[in-house]
């Protein structure tokens, strides 16, 4: 939607809903206080003028400092949009409404969200992880994720594979030890530069 | 005896809870439901993803723009050159190139094609689930042959295609491909004729797959339910038609729409669409113009992709894939590689209202719903 499409939009919301803090930022809508996000979805989705009757795609980000939450939505009945939602929180705890109440097609999306940036939408009928198991620690699209080292094994794993009867060659042990030792766990060095 | 007297006495039967693949030829990958039957009827279903995850959109971050590329064509593997032209559009929308005007004929050519690969498969996979066993695939896929040689030709190769790149596409269209595809596409009609004589109206056919796993309009919007699948259930919403974009606005060709919402509308809306865009494909074989297929600005690009930078911002791209909206939204930094890739893959979202289709339904219907959804497992678990 046009830059001042999206001005309209602000206009039509503050007048509706005075209390709702909005701030544009380039294209897309702010919302200030992650509390009123469903208020302003369900009013978009409602109002005559407007009906984003579709939320095309909700997903997350990582920008260090706080993780935002995206949405970007539809109308089918008017064939207009996108209007762009955003909602930023801290990362220490990102509890953010859930849209899926209002918007069905907020369930998987947001359930993929909360598996790979660890924001905890609050409301979701179902809230578990969606591509990893529910045992996986940490989640990997926030930029501070440190991946295991597949091909080294830690004083855990070996104890768990010995116990099943399986053999672990010496110098794996030998590696295990060392590392716990240092107290360090198997993690595998990001490249300083990606491959061309 | 005492025990059989007493089941007999009352209706309750036992619920059974079962584990629906990972490992079944008919979840098309490795999809699992956990369904939970009352006698044959379905009284729950719940989706287990994530057997072909491989964080698609972290190893995308960690590589230069020109290098996701060839990744895409991995998403949804059937038709390589809609994710390719989805993710194109998306960065040319980042970055502001323009796409000279042969090239954008060329890249609807090749989605139209690869539209008509998908389809002609689906249903051929479809009707596998229901019983026909294989021969009406291998119809479908004998046409199916004939275009992925032509990909072939012109791509070098017939499913991996990587063949958009920012501002164009990587080969011309010679006058030899050119009158190849006119052969097809002039050929196909036929071929669809005896397809649909075998099956349009078959009873059997007609009988397992009307009034099966109907979705309403309403529904479907609400869940954001795309392509085929929502336009079976009466809703008018084509992105060729809504956004225009690339030369989409050019073209004369109809929505198909369905009524009902059931298996049978989304399986003639599909045979519909290849009729569409045999349409699409007639006028835009007529229309192609001489002159470049790739932007002069992107030209260096190929050469040195690492030095590719676009501006700090975002964009959010979506194309009418063949499975529904397949969207990109991508924040650029100002170097080489993304700072954020995602992707709105239509065959995930497309599955949050299958336990709502199933449910009621005989477990046999739950494996021609699922067909009828259309989904690639590539895309789906990413």
């Amino acid at each position: 939607m046009s830059p001042l499409a999206i001005e309209e939009v602000k206009k039509n919301l503050e007048a509706r809903l005075p209390d709702v803090k909005l701030r544009l930022v380039g294209d897309s809508l702010l919302i200030e206080n992650p509390e009123d996000l469903p208020r302003v979805a369900l009013f978009l989705k409602e109002n005559p003028k407007f009906l984003f009757d579709y939320l095309s795609s909700a997903t997350g980000a990582d920008y260090l400092t706080f993780l935002e939450s995206v949405y970007h939505l539809y109308s089918m009945a008017q064939k207009q949009g996108p209007v762009v939602l955003r909602v930023r929180v801290t990362k220490n705890n990102p509890r953010i409404p859930s849209l899926a109440p209002v918007y069905r097609s907020a369930e998987l999306q947001e359930r993929e969200a909360f598996d790979t940036f660890g924001i905890i939408y609050e409301g979701h009928p179902d809230l578990r992880r969606l591509f990893m198991w529910e045992e996986f620690q940490g989640h990997p699209l926030r930029k501070d994720y440190e991946q295991e080292d597949a091909e080294v094994l830690e004083a855990a794993d070996i104890a768990w594979l010995e116990a099943r009867g399986i053999k672990i060659p010496d110098e794996m042990k030998e590696k295990a030890k060392t590392l716990q030792a240092a107290g360090q766990r198997a993690i595998t060095r990001k490249p300083e530069k990606p491959r061309n | 005896m005492e025990i059989i007297n007493a089941l007999k006495n009352t209706d309750e039967t036992q619920i059974l809870e079962i584990n629906f693949g990972p490992q079944h030829p008919s979840t098309h990958g490795v999809f699992r439901m956990t369904i939970q039957l009352e006698g044959e009827k379905i009284c729950g279903l719940k989706p287990v993803f994530g057997y072909l995850h491989r964080n698609h959109e972290q190893i995308a971050e960690n590589l230069p723009y020109a290098a996701i590329m060839p990744y895409t064509d991995r998403l949804d593997y059937v038709n390589a050159l809609a994710n390719n032209f989805g993710y194109a559009l998306t960065i040319e929308k980042l970055a502001g190139l323009e796409v000279p005007e042969r090239a954008e004929y060329i890249r609807v050519i090749m989605a139209e094609l690869a539209r008509v690969v998908n389809h002609i498969t689906v249903i051929g996979f479809m009707l596998n689930d229901l019983g026909a066993f294989f021969t009406p695939l291998l119809y479908a896929f004998r046409e199916r042959e004939r275009i992925l040689d032509l990909f072939e030709e012109i791509t070098g190769s017939r499913l991996m295609n990587n063949f958009f790149r920012f501002g164009g596409v990587k080969r011309d269209l010679t006058n030899a491909n050119l009158a190849a595809i006119q052969k097809i596409v002039s050929k196909f009609p036929a071929f669809l004729k005896e397809f649909e004589a075998l099956l349009t109206k078959n009873e059997i056919l007609c009988m397992r797959c009307q009034n099966i796993g109907v979705l309403s309009g309403d529904t479907a919007t609400n869940a954001g339910i795309t392509g085929p699948v929502l336009r079976a259930s009466g809703v008018n919403y084509d992105i060729r038609k809504v956004d225009h974009y690339s030369i989409y606005d050019r073209f004369d060709f109809k929505i198909p729409l369905g009524e009902k919402g059931d298996v049978y509308d989304r399986f003639y809306v599909r045979v519909l669409e290849i009729r569409e865009s045999l349409k699409i494909l007639e006028q835009a074989l007529a229309k192609i113009p001489a002159g470049e297929i790739i932007n002069k600005k992107s030209l260096p690009l190929l050469k040195m992709p690492r030095n590719f930078k676009p501006p700090v911002g975002e964009a959010y791209g979506r194309v009418e894939s063949p499975k529904g909206e397949l969207g990109f939204y991508v924040v650029s930094d100002g170097t080489p590689q993304p700072w954020r890739y995602h992707v709105r893959a239509p065959s995930l979202i497309n599955l949050t209202v299958l336990e709502e289709m199933c449910l009621g339904q005989k477990i046999a219907d739950a494996i021609i719903i699922l067909g009828s959804i259309d989904i690639v497992l590539g895309e789906t678990d990413r």
